[in-house]
């Protein structure tokens, strides 16, 4: 249990029509406990979990988008965006929440957590995992 | 080589539990290990014995409990999705309070933990779902 | 290092395996699986993105092909019909799995 993989979680589903990005979350959270690199990466449908001011009081649904802010404090802070599904959707950084951790190597500096990265970049992080868990 | 196996839709919908098991059965007999399967999300509805397929088609719960059995795989149900879908043991059914229990022999129920520690104790994770 | 990508979509129906297509990296292989297999087939727009997709080799699981009364003379060239021994195969072949759902 000592070695450290390289976990990637794969959102590429929109929350709310379908459960998978709730219960991926869930997976997330339990996961943070192994103390593993972990990384998520939002593409395509999956962008639009992070979308702000999601109020979910007219269809009787937990709102859990809250909960991706709280990440920071179980270390995981690597939110990989792909720039190419924003666009495709009309969409830009700004209409994504906030999300930050403080860097405990850093003078616990508040730093943003989510990284937008092209759709090479996001290639290359796939490409770079030991374990790729996919919602 | 170690695989750890993630079935993460229900029989019968989705094909995603029938490659699964084609799959492990392949992989098996090539030589490889198969550990642990974990079901989750609507996957473990798999895991229910009182599934009734009619009598000409595959029996999916069956047929994972005798290949379990067979190569001692731990088949495990993700808790926090069972509950949301009411698939229970005895000891979740007397806990909770409810009636009945429905888990299939060879199945049993715990936590995320193990779908992570699969992650980590096997050489290679699958995931079968939709 | 490389990736054993599955897909399990119709690309009529989903746009998963032009994701997966454009994720995919050099010395990857592309298996296609359950509905996926229809996007092996000649004459579509999907086959030649799946055709000019330098470096991946692309398979196609025979099984989910001859359920659905495909012929294999009718999948895109190059791409190869394996069975589940070769699915297992492939997997170890690559470095890790990924499915795209």
């Amino acid at each position: 249990m000592s070695e450290i993989k390289k976990f990637l979680y794969v959102n590429r589903k929109a929350p709310y029509g379908t459960i998978y990005a709730l219960e991926s979350l869930e997976v997330v959270l339990i996961g943070a406990a192994f103390d593993q690199d972990v990384s998520l990466a939002f593409l395509d449908d999956g962008v639009f979990q992070l979308l702000k001011k999601q109020d979910t009081a007219g269809i009787g649904v937990k709102n859990f988008s809250p909960t991706f802010r709280a990440l920071g404090d179980y270390d995981v802070t690597k939110f990989y965006v792909e720039q190419e599904s924003l666009t495709e959707r009309g969409l830009t950084a700004d209409d994504l929440m906030d999300i930050t951790y403080e860097d405990e190597d850093d003078d616990y500096e508040e730093k943003p957590s989510i990284r937008v990265v092209n759709r090479d970049e996001m290639a290359a992080i796939m490409g770079d995992q030991d374990v790729v868990l996919s919602f | 080589m170690k695989f750890g196996i993630v079935v993460s839709e229900g029989p019968y919908t989705h094909q995603a539990s029938d490659t699964a098991y084609h799959f492990v059965k392949a992989a098996l007999a090539a030589g490889h290990e198969v550990p642990r399967v974990f079901f989750y999300h609507d996957g473990v509805n798999v895991g229910t014995r009182l599934s009734i397929p009619p009598q000409d088609e595959r029996n999916i719960q069956k047929n994972w409990t005798a290949l379990g059995q067979e190569h001692g795989i731990d088949l495990v149900i993700c808790i926090a999705a069972a509950q949301r879908r009411g698939l229970l043991d005895e000891n979740e059914a007397s806990r909770q309070g409810k009636d009945a229990n429905n888990i299939a022999e060879g199945f049993r129920i715990s936590g995320l933990g193990q779908l992570i520690e699969m992650g980590i104790q096997t050489d290679r994770l699958m995931t079968f779902g939709d | 290092m490389s990736t054993l990508h599955t897909v399990n979509k119709s690309p009529f129906a989903t746009t998963t395996l032009a994701s997966c297509l454009n994720h995919a990296l050099e010395g990857d292989a592309i298996l296609l699986i359950e509905d996926g297999v229809y996007g092996g087939v000649v004459g579509t727009e999907l086959a030649k993105a799946l055709a000019a997709a330098k470096g991946v080799s692309l398979y196609v699981l025979s099984g989910d092909l001859t359920a659905r009364g495909i012929d294999t003379a009718r999948l895109v060239k190059g791409m190869k019909p394996i069975d589940y021994a070769g699915f297992v195969a492939l997997a170890t072949e690559h470095d890790r799995a990924q499915a795209w759902l």
